[in-house]
């Protein structure tokens, strides 16, 4: 029997306003507790919900980059449960009328290019946080971050295998990056991830029972998660059985999920519209001047940097796989005219340590790394030294200039000087000579080595290779 | 005038000898609160009453009007119904579960009030969260109609009405969110208008029914309602349903006559429930208003039967989700004693919150509940939709409504506790207001023969408050039973 | 029968209230009342009519994104029936 693995994701970004969703309190991460609170987000009584204009532009900026329709006037409504780190008993979200719908993305598995349903993306508010104590049974709640505006986005349960999951994921952090809405950071939880996954009989069309899956908080571990849940769901079905629809919780540390059954109630969540806020009603002024201001998106960009770098679409596809890399990228280019070799060099000597995600920390700027490489196609140093001058600029930030003089590491490219050693090694080394003589080209490799050990790495190893051939006739 | 009859002065009357420096502020709170000494324990209007911070601010006031820099409402005492946060005294909501709650804030038209310099004396009774028609579900005291010991005052801002009925403050403010100002400013004999929705800022004023509440004013007389609400309207950007429209000069609606205007009678407020003498009062008054020179034409508000059903699912609704927050975590009473943390919910809110609380938040959360939402929730809002299109047809016919507040005038306290459908429906005259967000007031036209107080319900378009000021006016000249207080001792 | 024992049972779960046994059978009794009435607005057709949740028709209520001051932690907490240091406390979840 062979099963479909059927995927839908449930994203949640924080977004990237200054204040919060309701109330002018700051986002900032990492506040002492119960700081950035104020009576709105603390749910005192009496107290009035007021929404933050740029939450709505960031909506509209996400519809307009997933092609989704825009609900031209859309609603809060508000979701009922009782939690401690929910201070009014409700959240308030958008239920029936959310900001955008329908929309799409694409993503690419294995060379495959497919297309995943968005069927919605909505505004909604963070609840707070809570710390358990290890030793008393109690709870401490700490609600700075309640009331942080959030984008909720849903897929179709269109992706059929963690891989396209994960590709999908990702696209979406890459979009919602470089609209610049969200950090789109899972380990501090600005960019968070559930999953919906059921197994069908292959041509079935009917779902499968499905168990939801938490606590993913990194591209690996989703993966991971949803790798484990397809084979224990596959195998609850090989021998017979039944999924039981729960939600699971995923622990890394175990690499297993744990079932959260009995822990769980069923929640009826009584959504209603939210009295106290007003339709958000978005006129067509509106919607095209925030076209008019939306960056150049993930797919847009790769596909110009093939045209217009003339790159292969893999290398397009990793230097745009964040708006930081790619703007890195583009800078560098500027200043040094080899895109496909600055595309190695980055992919090569730069992806292992600063990656997409990373990038803004690295210590060697666009400037300096186009300076390196310029100076390979000068002369002025090796390829090979390039790269030990690059592990010192990774380490100290420093220029490639200032590195090169202040270890001397520039090429020596001066015939006179490196004839003698030229000459000493053919004086050294008589039986190589004798078969360079007798035709073995490839003893030229090992005469080329003996200069380079000899001048430390520092010889031009073209020149090296023309006196070579000019001494031994 | 004598000196421990100040506190029966009406707020304009007061403002004018301040203004002549005839009396102080001072003088005027040390005043009233002799009067709230010798009736408070009769009356019962309030929870808190803030003596020491009340003389302080008479004397703030005194000064700054030495400095020419006398606020609208400067050294006027005032009495606040104990469901807007003041962040210098407790806001009980009448309810046990907010006993000792102190607001980190101050609801807008506190700020308002304080700006213009009244004093306000303290936190007047009130039916538990504004739910209820008789303030009995108050968790500290029951208040006597002033008319009548032993007799309701109406509910829920019956402590603000009693208080401003007794002489205990110049004027009041009260809540309104389906008649909760004008049902009892009718029982107590006094003046009470709801706001067009939206007019008065919601902000700080602790939510029973959040699409359905507004703040309003309990006065003495027409004038000092159209000076309080000079006061306390207004824009306020932190309420999202608040109206950015200019608030124009309320005491300009005063005018001596109705020439042009139409007044409307809606038959179905003149029902078969409806109490004779109330009857009477009010045809009274609507013979007045011809006097006065209006055109009276009788018209239809045909949905209006269906308002009680449609109220009390809303607002149920709406209240089940705005108490929510009452859960024990950051503030109000909790159980201490509860182990787990559904213990600690379920314990705290039910020892907290009274029966009536408890009862609409049964019937909110259950309208609102999975299967059940189309058919009470949705079905209500719709229909609110046509009681708001009935309002919508009357106006193109008429200026303002005119009808009783209430079918009957105040009754004996506890005599109509077991049946609540009765109470409920004894709301239908002013629930519609509510629910079409329309302003609406009481005016006092006349008493029973028993002695008690009958008022006139006037219902006018939305922002159109100077038509009831006006109309109201006229009544009031008319009616010839101003300045009638109740006989206390 | 409007509402039930059961049902009044299941919505006091909801609404995190603990009715006393005594209280049940009344409560039940005032709702199926009240729920009983309020079956009225079914003689209503209100097929295409669109529901009101605003009495008036405003739209876009927006602050701008700026930051404004925080209540100081201590006015945050100063109601706070419990309280360790800078946390609210509530019991363990537990079930």
């Amino acid at each position: 029997m062979e099963f479909e693995t059927v995927i839908g994701l449930e994203i949640h970004a924080q977004m990237k306003t200054r204040s919060k969703i309701f109330c002018g309190c700051s986002t900032e991460f990492g506040a002492p507790p119960n700081t950035q609170v104020c009576p709105v987000c603390l749910g005192m009584p009496g107290v009035l919900p007021v929404l933050n204009r740029q939450v709505v532009e960031n909506g509209i900026k996400f519809a307009l980059a997933t092609s989704s329709s825009i609900n031209r006037e859309n609603r809060f409504a508000r979701k009922n449960y009782f939690y401690p780190d929910l201070p009014k008993g409700y959240q308030i979200s958008q239920f029936e009328l959310p900001i955008a719908e329908h929309g799409a993305v694409d993503i690419e598995v294995d060379g495959a290019v497919k297309t995943v349903g968005i069927t919605r993306a909505h505004m909604e508010e963070d609840a707070g946080k809570l710390v358990h104590d290890d030793r008393e049974p109690v709870s401490y709640v700490d609600l700075n971050r309640t009331g942080t505006p959030l984008l909720e986005i849903v897929s179709e349960p269109d992706l059929r295998s963690p891989e396209e999951a994960v590709a999908y994921l990702k696209k979406i952090h890459a979009i919602v990056r470089y609209l610049d809405i969200s950090d789109g950071n899972m380990q501090e939880g600005s960019f968070r991830c559930d999953a919906n996954i059921s197994l069908r009989p292959v041509g079935a069309e009917e779902l499968g029972i499905r168990t939801e899956l938490k606590n993913m908080n990194s591209f690996r571990n989703v993966q991971l998660a949803l790798e484990f849940e397809v084979r224990r769901q596959r195998d609850i079905l090989l021998d017979g059985g039944e999924v039981v629809q729960e939600t699971l919780l995923w622990d890394p540390d175990r690499g297993c999920t744990e079932s959260m059954r009995g822990k769980e109630e069923a929640h009826d969540y009584r959504y209603f519209p939210d009295p106290d806020l007003v339709p958000v009603v978005i006129d067509d002024a509106w919607i095209e001047r925030v076209r008019g201001e939306l960056p150049e998106l993930p797919d847009a960009r790769r596909k110009r940097f093939v045209a217009d770098y003339e790159l292969p679409e893999y290398d397009a596809g990793i230097l745009t796989s964040s708006r930081e890399l790619a703007d890195y990228f583009e800078a560098a280019c500027m200043l040094y005219p080899n895109p496909k070799k600055l595309s190695n060099w980055i992919g090569t000597e730069m992806l292992r340590d600063y990656g997409p995600e990373t990038i803004a920390a690295c210590p060697v700027t666009p400037h300096n790394l186009a300076r390196l490489l310029n100076m390979i196609e000068e002369g002025t140093i090796s390829g090979k030294i390039a790269k030990t001058v690059f592990g010192e600029m990774l380490a100290t930030g420093a220029d490639p200039d200032a590195i090169v003089k202040e270890k001397d590491l520039a090429q020596v490219s001066d015939e006179g000087e490196l004839l003698n050693a030229v000459r000493e090694i053919i004086a050294a080394n008589p039986e190589q000579v004798r078969q360079f003589r007798e035709g073995k080209t490839k003893v030229m490799g090992f005469f080329v080595g003996q200069l380079m050990k000899q001048t430390k790495g520092q010889a031009n190893p073209q020149l090296a290779n023309k006196l070579f051939q000019q001494e031994l006739g | 005038m004598m000196d421990m009859n100040y506190f029966s002065l009406t707020l304009c009357e007061a403002k004018k000898l301040l203004q002549q420096g005839e009396i102080t502020s001072v003088q005027l709170t040390e005043s009233i609160f002799s009067r709230i000494d010798a009736v408070e324990d009769k009356v019962k209007s309030f929870i808190t009453l803030d003596r020491e911070g009340s003389l302080v601010r008479a004397e703030e006031a005194d000064r700054t009007r030495r400095q020419g820099r006398a606020g609208e409402l400067g050294g006027l005492p005032i009495g606040v119904k104990d469901v807007l946060c003041t962040s210098n005294m407790r806001t009980t909501c009448g309810s046990r579960i907010l006993e000792k709650f102190v607001p980190p804030y101050d609801a807008t038209v506190i700020d308002k009030l304080n700006r213009a310099g009244a004093v306000i004396v303290g936190k007047t009774a009130m039916d538990e969260f504004a739910m209820g028609s008789t303030n009995e579900n108050c968790a500290f005291g029951v208040p006597e109609n002033p008319w009548c010991p032993g007799y309701v005052t109406g509910g829920s801002s019956g402590g603000s009405a009693a208080c401003v009925s007794a002489d205990e403050s110049l004027a009041a403010i009260g809540s309104d969110t389906g008649g909760s100002i004008r049902q009892p400013a009718s029982l107590c004999g006094i003046v009470g208008m709801k706001p067009t929705y939206g007019r008065v800022s919601r902000y700080g004023l602790v939510a029973f029914a959040s699409s359905l509440d507004q703040v309003g004013p309990m006065t003495k007389d027409v004038s000092d309602c159209a000076l309080m609400m000079n006061v306390i309207s207004g824009y306020d950007k932190r309420d999202s349903t608040s109206i950015n429209l200019p608030v124009p000069d309320y005491t300009a609606a005063l005018t001596d006559d109705l020439q042009g205007m139409t007044v409307g009678v809606p038959v179905e407020y003149f029902s078969e429930g409806l109490d004779p003498e109330v009857e009477q009062v009010v045809r009274s008054g609507i013979d007045m208003l011809k006097d006065a020179g209006a055109e009276i034409r009788e018209i239809s508000l045909p949905h209006t039967d269906y308002c009680v059903a449609v109220y009390y699912l809303i607002a149920p609704a709406e209240a089940s989700s705005n108490l929510a927050r009452y859960d024990g975590v950051r503030y109000g009473y909790r159980d201490m004693e509860a182990e787990t943390l559904l213990d600690m919910y379920q314990k705290s809110r039910s020892t907290g919150f009274g029966d009536e609380v408890k009862k609409r938040i049964l019937i909110g959360t259950y309208a609102l509940s999975a299967g059940y939402y189309d058919a009470y929730y949705k079905k209500a809002s719709q229909v609110r939709t046509l009681i708001r299109e009935d309002f919508t047809r009357a106006f193109a016919q008429c200026d303002v409504i005119v009808s009783p507040v209430t079918p009957t005038p105040a009754w004996k306290i506890g005599e109509k506790g077991d049946d609540p459908l009765a109470l409920y429906l004894s709301d239908i005259l002013t629930i519609s207001a509510n629910l079409a967000g329309i302003p609406g007031m009481s005016v006092p036209a006349g008493f029973s023969s028993e002695g008690l107080p009958i008022g006139i319900q006037l219902q006018g378009a939305h922002f159109n408050e100077e038509a009831l000021l006006r109309t109201a006016w006229n009544i009031e000249q008319r009616a010839g039973i101003k300045g009638r207080r109740p006989e206390l001792g | 029968m409007k509402i039930t024992k059961e049902e009044v049972a299941q919505v006091a779960r909801l609404a995190r209230l603990e009715l006393r046994p005594e209280e049940v059978a009344r409560i039940t009794s005032q709702l199926d009342a009240i729920l009983g009435y309020v079956a009225k607005l079914d003689e209503l057709d209100t097929q295409g009519v669109a529901t009101t949740t605003h009495s008036r028709d405003i739209a876009n209520a927006f602050r701008d994104d700026e930051v404004s001051q925080s209540l100081d932690h201590d006015r945050a907490l100063t109601n706070a029936p419990l309280q360790k240091g800078e946390y609210f406390v509530v019991p363990r979840i537990i079930t």
